[in-house]
């Protein structure tokens, strides 16, 4: 037990280090880097607090995709370097009321968390005795997509909701058209090869993660980020062109998950007389919600493969 | 103690041994590419090590290949990116940066 702790000892420093960092430097690349360093971190941490899908979603999500994104987004402000150079640093008075906000907002999270009476509330007893129910064997997933499964409906809709933003960015000519710069790479050289020998495995991986979150950690939003890196590393080795956003196929994968949450949530309404409920004849449950985490786990992969591929910005050929 | 668990505590501190000496190798070799060998060489075989050192507390077969394939996609990701970063380097000839 010892050593743990002197595992904890080095790794809650080393997280405010990365946070620290991540804020406080001001070159952005190192930012976007601890910024990464700070989400794998947080992963460890969390399987240490014993949360291991929170942790695979947050390396997944919070530091994969995410550090993905900033890093797109980064190297798209090097072309503009010039106008942010001209336009200077945030004023003195921009950045202390940004330190305030943000230092009031991690004070009031942190009262709320010494305020909760010991031992603090708490509803796990609720879903171990209600989870037979649902046939599962994960309690995350029976609360993400039976217990709070608004909470994830209206996830999978925010996640779309980002995607038309990036995409109402696209100039008029480009509007439909293919997201993102043509990625270049040499046929012969490693990346493509990696590109190659990598998807497969990917693909299994991602397909066993959404698999297993019936029963032990993994799902939909796990699996979505894997199967969405597989096709964003085909894309950056140039073996595949993105598609074309008003490609009908394309829209249909994006929308499938949330469809079908939504008329699964329907049904409920006749079958379990409640929005989102299951049907409590024995062994319904679990089939619907692998149905949904299916559509799910399909437009997961594509909304944010396509959040990463970013705006249209070549017309479909 | 068995003599498993003697094996894994010596596998295990030679990983991090050659873990501790590619951080090493990181922060004193003098350009890019020295210090892409450092981390690439020793951190394979450092991983390697405690992979190894792991197989036999492993749940089962299943279980062992497991860590055996994460050891290899560790080794794919971390040669191509060597790689890469190296090409970069050299293209943009900061090597000495």
């Amino acid at each position: 037990m010892t050593a743990l702790y002197l595992l904890d000892l080095v790794l809650v420093p080393a997280i405010l280090l990365a946070a620290c960092t991540a804020v406080g430097t001001r070159d952005r690349f190192a930012a976007v880097v601890s910024f990464i360093v700070y989400g794998l971190l947080l992963a460890i941490a969390w399987v240490r607090l014993g949360a291991v899908d929170v942790a695979l979603a947050e390396a997944a999500i919070g530091a994969g995709l995410t550090g993905v994104l900033l890093l797109g987004a980064l190297a798209r402000m090097g072309r503009r370097a010039d106008e942010a150079a001209a336009a200077g640093p945030p004023g003195r008075t921009l950045r202390l009321g940004a330190a305030a906000l943000g230092a009031a907002v991690a004070a009031g999270i942190a009262a709320a968390v010494l305020a909760l009476p010991e031992p603090a509330p708490q509803l796990s007893g609720a879903v171990a005795e209600a989870l037979p129910a649902l046939g599962l064997g994960n309690p995350v997933t029976g609360v993400l997509l039976a217990f709070r499964g608004y909470d994830t409906l209206l996830e999978a809709v925010v996640l779309l909701l980002a995607l038309l933003g990036i995409w109402s960015l696209a100039p008029d000519p480009a509007w439909g058209g293919l997201p993102g710069l043509r990625h270049r790479a040499r046929p012969e050289g490693v990346l493509a090869w990696l590109g190659r020998l990598l998807p497969p495995v990917g693909i299994v991986v991602g397909l066993y993660v959404f698999w297993v979150g019936a029963d032990r950690p993994g799902g939909a939003f796990q699996a979505g980020t894997i199967l969405a890196a597989v096709w964003i590393l085909a894309v950056m080795s140039a073996l595949v062109e993105p598609p074309a956003v008003r490609s009908l196929a394309l829209r249909l994968a994006l929308v499938a998950g949330p469809a079908l949450f939504l008329a699964v949530g329907f049904a409920g309404l006749g079958l379990a007389g409640a929005f989102l409920g299951y049907p409590a004849a024995a062994g319904w449950a679990k089939p619907l919600i692998l149905l949904v985490e299916a559509g799910l786990t399909l437009s997961i992969a594509a909304t944010l493969a396509l959040l990463v591929a970013g705006t249209p910005e070549r017309a479909a050929g | 103690m068995s003599a498993w668990d003697l094996f894994t505590l010596a596998a295990v501190a030679a990983g991090a041994f050659f873990f501790l000496a590619g951080t090493v190798g990181l922060l004193r070799f003098p350009d890019v590419f020295t210090r892409l060998h450092a981390l690439t060489k020793a951190d394979n075989l450092g991983l390697g090590l405690i992979v190894l050192g792991l197989l036999p507390r492993a749940e089962g077969v299943f279980g062992a290949l497991k860590l055996v394939a994460v050891w290899l996609l560790a080794l794919l990701a971390a040669a191509t990116v060597a790689q890469l970063v190296a090409r970069l380097a050299r293209r943009e000839g900061d090597a000495g940066a």
